[in-house]
């Protein structure tokens, strides 16, 4: 779901409000305390370590200052990763939204059965990510896998465990799937939200359906696209890591290696909490300043 | 429909069941895997159902895993149940209160609460999950529900979304309720609760299905096999190092592990996409 | 009915007469044997527990080798750790850095009121995981070894009567079998360990300076400057064009090549045993590594893999004679060639050998001696007693890496290897750092 924040120079309240001298504390309460227990005071030690060179069982701890992240961008490794996750990203969000859009804007012109269609594309989301790169793993092997015996006898040899572009493909369709199901509902939402009053004059001036959806739905669900895209990017950069890690495990070669498979991969099979602190600092950092651009154009230009 | 074209509306069937074919192949794939036996899903899966379905279920229900080396199912997923609600329910009390404090009062350190609260959308989940898990120790939660529940509900997903539902709900019911010297719990319990239940439905089923799927944070806490889940049981099915896994047990496994998920999600479709629409907007 | 009852009855008596107030003391025992590996280890727990009334070992099953070190580790900084953990080979180093986290299983012997002799174990099992000095660190429990597994069906198809034992035979067998029809001659699977860690020991050369890291943390990886090992892997990669060789992916995942008859053979740890035994629908048999001629006229012996027990700090001392009772139940010779009969690990004793021997485990499995012949072949030498390097988990996922730049064509052998050996310095030089 959205790791969406509204990042706000003024934090909105309504125009009316209630006065109360305790009341607003005793409801922030619960959720201050546990986020304070459970995540502040973690997540400090977290970004403490950042600027420490610690063994692994935390016997020995050095204060290092910036080397971790000096390192990191000396490491010409950490910057192919991020273009690995560039590319990962657009490709999911493009793949993921596309495909969604279309399925939607066919279910929504099939109105009756449109319920039926979405029960049936709505499934993948339940699925737990371990589960699903077990699945993939299933269709994908090149000697057992379906999918795999499919391509070859199209004529492609599928082995995304030597060609970094197959297992490239593979990643982007694994967190893909669950994807579309997700951007699949707002789509049909959104596009069933449009008055239908607005398409059939359009139908009656003599547009076709494609230049109905191009110059009237598209530009009415602009908010949802871009709201999506959002989402999707974020997706894509920070909760995908399962994914790699039951398909590909960053390889072959640093093919799929994206950021946040690295700074798992660091910190719990390599446990050095250093540098892996210091990568989460980076996308900390990542996440701010895609939140600045989320609301410099959703909060700006969407009136809601 | 706005005009007839016959070749379109085949065309837009067309697409859909192959779209939907594609999406649920997968899911299918495993419901396959789970009517065989083991030979036969190693060499090669066949692609339609074979006759062991009834065997492959009753193992697992009856004698449940204990050769494939997990605890009785009905406990797995009995766990994975509390956990899970007691993840939705918890997330949902909370930041209904905490959203309805911060959109509708104005008090001291007001903005400091919001960002307190805001900036754990700020941090993946997997960097601090050891930080988290010494706290979780020092607290004596290993090993119970709360230890494997209540860390998960410090996130601000749904208080980020009611608080955008919150501000689009119209000030003139404020204003009434004022009116009729309504105080700020009773507007908050017989209005806006109602007025968000969309919203708490499709949060329901996004929280339900998040907390089901965690997978690494049970792993870490839990050394009682007691309070194992059923994710945690499947991949520890799979995790069979130098072995063959048992393919055809796991998929009967994951089919059910699915179940509960399906069940939710198609229970309150309807609730759940108005939810969501109206949640983002 | 009413005798077991009333036997049931008289026995829950007796059991609350015996220990009316003190609990059994537990021993937490946390592992990473899914499946049916890890039924075993409950069953065998279970074995010791009926054989004494003071402890209760309580095994925990904690995710894959990963995921069981990280949780021991994290449980360690909060003080929550268990008595014994399993930890794979690679691991060794970073356990044993771990001074005041864990405590040599030769102290805990020697400390515990019990007889022990760690000579019992095999030389090229013990040598792994001892001190320079010939202290044991940790208790070798699951012990592995790679070996080359081949096809019988398809060789004798091809014609070929001996199974390779040097890599020229190798790629002999693989024109006979592309010759009758049949493409890919060989696999194998944990590159790294199968093709580098074993190949260098399987010749007597070094995987890196100061012994392979035993003599310490200022240690250097020299595979790359192995000229033979640079040829053959460059010629294996050639291969690939005519599909002589195909690359299956990393750890085991290239299992499949083998057992639907893609390849013919296929080189990794003889643990495989019993999930081919269950796959395979042809004539399968293992075999000792080839032996690659330009380097070495005969083999030295082989390392293994696999994972060991360690015991952590911070228990009443009392605890660990329990601990201790456990170690000596589990390398009791039965309890072990249970073990390894049941699993396909290497039995790590001598005597556990020996009992399956006499039990006709041998003649009625044929060819699951191959890797203890390969282990016990010689006496290990500094090249081949084992490794000892920290950060190895990334250094394999290195060498994993960069033999796949190899294997795509992106690199040449000796350009991926020394850029393995680069990048793997700099993460020694980083252990080194924050372990000194």
């Amino acid at each position: 779901m959205a790791r969406l924040v509204a990042l706000e120079v003024h934090v909105l309240t309504k125009k009316v409000t209630f006065s109360h001298r305790w009341l607003p504390y005793l409801l922030v309460a619960p959720q201050i305390a546990i986020t304070l227990v459970f995540f502040i005071w973690p997540a400090s030690q977290a970004l403490y370590q950042s600027v420490l060179r610690q063994d692994a069982f935390g016997l020995k701890t050095e204060y290092v200052g910036l080397a971790n992240f000096a390192k990191l961008f000396n490491d010409p490794l950490y910057l192919q990763s991020f273009y690995t996750t560039i590319t990962f990203s657009a490709l999911v969000a493009g793949v993921s939204m596309a495909v969604a859009l279309v399925l939607a804007v066919m279910a929504d012109r099939v109105v009756r059965q449109a319920t039926t269609y979405r029960t049936l594309l709505i499934w993948p989301y339940a699925v737990a990510p371990a589960v699903a790169g077990v699945l993939w793993w299933f269709l994908f092997n090149p000697t057992i896998g379906i999918a795999a015996y499919a391509l070859d006898a199209l004529g492609y040899d599928w082995n995304h465990y030597v060609d970094g572009g197959d297992a490239m493909t593979l990643i982007v369709v694994a967190a893909s799937w669950r994807q579309v199901s997700y951007n699949f509902l707002f789509f049909l939402a959104g596009l069933q939200a449009i008055p239908k009053s607005l398409t059939e004059a359009a139908a009656i001036d003599g547009a076709g359906p494609l230049k109905r959806f191009v110059t009237i739905q598209l530009p009415l669900l602009s908010p949802t696209v871009f709201f999506l895209l959002v989402v999707n990017v974020v997706y894509a950069f920070f909760e995908t890591f399962g994914v790699v890690h039951a398909t590909t495990d960053g390889g072959p070669g640093q093919a799929t290696t994206i950021l946040v498979y690295k700074v798992w991969r660091d910190a719990f099979q390599g446990l050095n909490l250093g540098s892996s602190a210091a990568q989460s600092v980076v996308l900390m950092a990542i996440v701010i300043a895609l939140t600045a651009i989320q609301f410099r154009f959703i909060e700006r230009k969407v009136e809601y | 429909m706005v005009e007839r074209r016959p070749l379109l509306l085949f065309i837009q069937h067309a697409v859909l069941i192959f779209g939907a074919a594609v999406f649920v192949f997968p899911i299918y794939l495993a419901f396959i895997a789970s009517t065989h036996t083991a030979r036969e899903v190693n060499s090669g899966l066949p692609l339609l159902p074979g006759g062991q379905m009834f065997d492959n279920y009753a193992t697992v229900l009856g004698e449940g895993l204990s050769t494939a080396g997990a605890p009785p199912i009905g406990l797995m997923l009995m766990n994975s149940t509390i956990m899970a609600l007691a993840i939705t329910l918890g997330k949902l009390v909370i930041s209904l209160l905490s959203s309805f404090a911060i959109v509708y009062f104005k008090f001291p350190f007001r903005v400091l609460a919001f960002w307190t609260i805001f900036i754990t959308l700020m941090l993946p989940v997997e960097v601090r999950i050891l930080p988290t898990y010494e706290v979780v120790a020092q607290l004596g939660m290993l090993n119970s529900y709360a230890g494997l529940s209540v860390p998960l509900i410090a996130s601000a997903t749904a208080t980020f979304l009611f608080r955008q539902f919150f501000m689009t709900v119209p000030d003139e019911l404020t204003e009434a309720a004022r009116i009729d010297g309504a105080g700020p719990m009773k507007f908050f319990r017989d209005i806006l609760v109602p007025l968000s239940r969309t919203n708490i439905a499709a949060l329901f089923v996004i929280l339900f299905i998040y907390g089901w799927n965690q997978y690494l944070w049970p792993l870490l806490v839990t050394t009682d096999e007691s309070y194992y889940t059923i994710v945690m049981g499947i991949q520890r099915m799979v995790n069979a190092g130098e072995e063959t896994p048992q393919w055809h047990l796991i998929m009967t496994t994951a089919i059910l592990a699915l179940v509960p998920p399906v069940v939710v999600i198609l229970g309150m479709q309807r609730l759940f996409v108005r939810g969501l629409v109206e949640v983002e907007k | 009915m009413t005798l077991t009852r009333s036997a049931t009855a008289v026995a829950a008596l007796m059991a609350l007469g015996a220990s009316p107030v003190a609990a059994e003391t537990e021993i937490q025992f946390w592992h990473a044997m899914g499946g049916a590996l890890g039924e075993k280890i409950e069953e065998i727990a279970a074995g010791f527990n009926e054989t004494q009334d003071e402890f209760t070992v309580v095994p925990t099953y904690k995710g894959n080798y990963t995921e069981n070190m990280t949780a021991s580790i994290a449980a360690f900084r909060a003080g929550e750790q268990p008595h014994i953990v399993q930890v794979f080979e690679v691991g060794t180093a970073t356990m044993m850095a771990a001074e005041g986290a864990i405590k040599p299983v030769q102290q805990v012997m020697d400390n515990a009121d019990i007889t022990w002799d760690a000579d019992a174990y095999l030389p090229a099992v013990k040598s792994y995981y001892t001190t320079t000095d010939g202290a044991l660190l940790s208790l070798p429990f699951n012990s592995s070894t790679p070996v080359l597994w081949y096809n019988r069906d398809l060789l004798d198809e091809a014609g070929i009567k001996d199974v390779p034992q040097t890599w020229n035979e190798m790629f002999a067998a693989a024109d006979k079998l592309q010759a009758s029809g049949h493409e890919c001659a060989f696999s194998f699977g944990w590159q790294s360990w199968v093709m580098l860690e074993n190949y260098l020991a399987w010749h007597d050369q070094p995987i890196g300076t100061k012994q392979n890291g035993f003599a310490g943390l200022d240690t250097e990886l020299v595979f790359d400057e192995s000229e033979d090992l640079t040829t053959l892997l460059q010629r294996i990669a050639d291969s690939q064009e005519a599909g002589t060789f195909r690359y299956g992916g990393r750890r085991g995942d290239s299992l499949p090549l083998f057992t639907s008859g893609e390849c013919a053979m296929w080189m990794n740890s003889s643990a495989y045993y019993a999930g081919i035994s269950d796959q395979a629908e042809f004539e399968f048999g293992q075999a000792m590594l080839p032996v690659n001629t330009d380097a070495a006229e005969t083999a030295q012996n082989s390392i293994i893999g696999g994972a060991t027990l360690w015991v952590l700090e911070g228990h009443p001392e009392s605890e660990y004679q329990g601990v201790a009772e456990f170690f000596n139940y589990l390398s009791s010779p039965e309890v072990q060639a249970d073990w390894h009969q049941f699993s396909g690990y290497v039995p790590i004793t001598t005597a556990a050998y020996e009992l399956s021997n006499s039990q006709g485990f041998y003649e009625e499995n044929p060819g699951t001696d191959t890797a203890i012949q390969q282990l016990s072949l010689n006496a290990p030498t500094e090249n081949s007693r084992g490794l000892r390097f920290g950060n190895f988990v990334q250094i394999r996922d290195i060498i994993n890496e960069e033999l796949e730049d190899l294997w795509a064509g992106n690199k040449t052998a000796a350009e991926a290897l020394s850029d393995a050996a680069e990048r793997g310095n700099a993460l020694l030089r980083e252990f080194e750092g924050s372990n000194s």
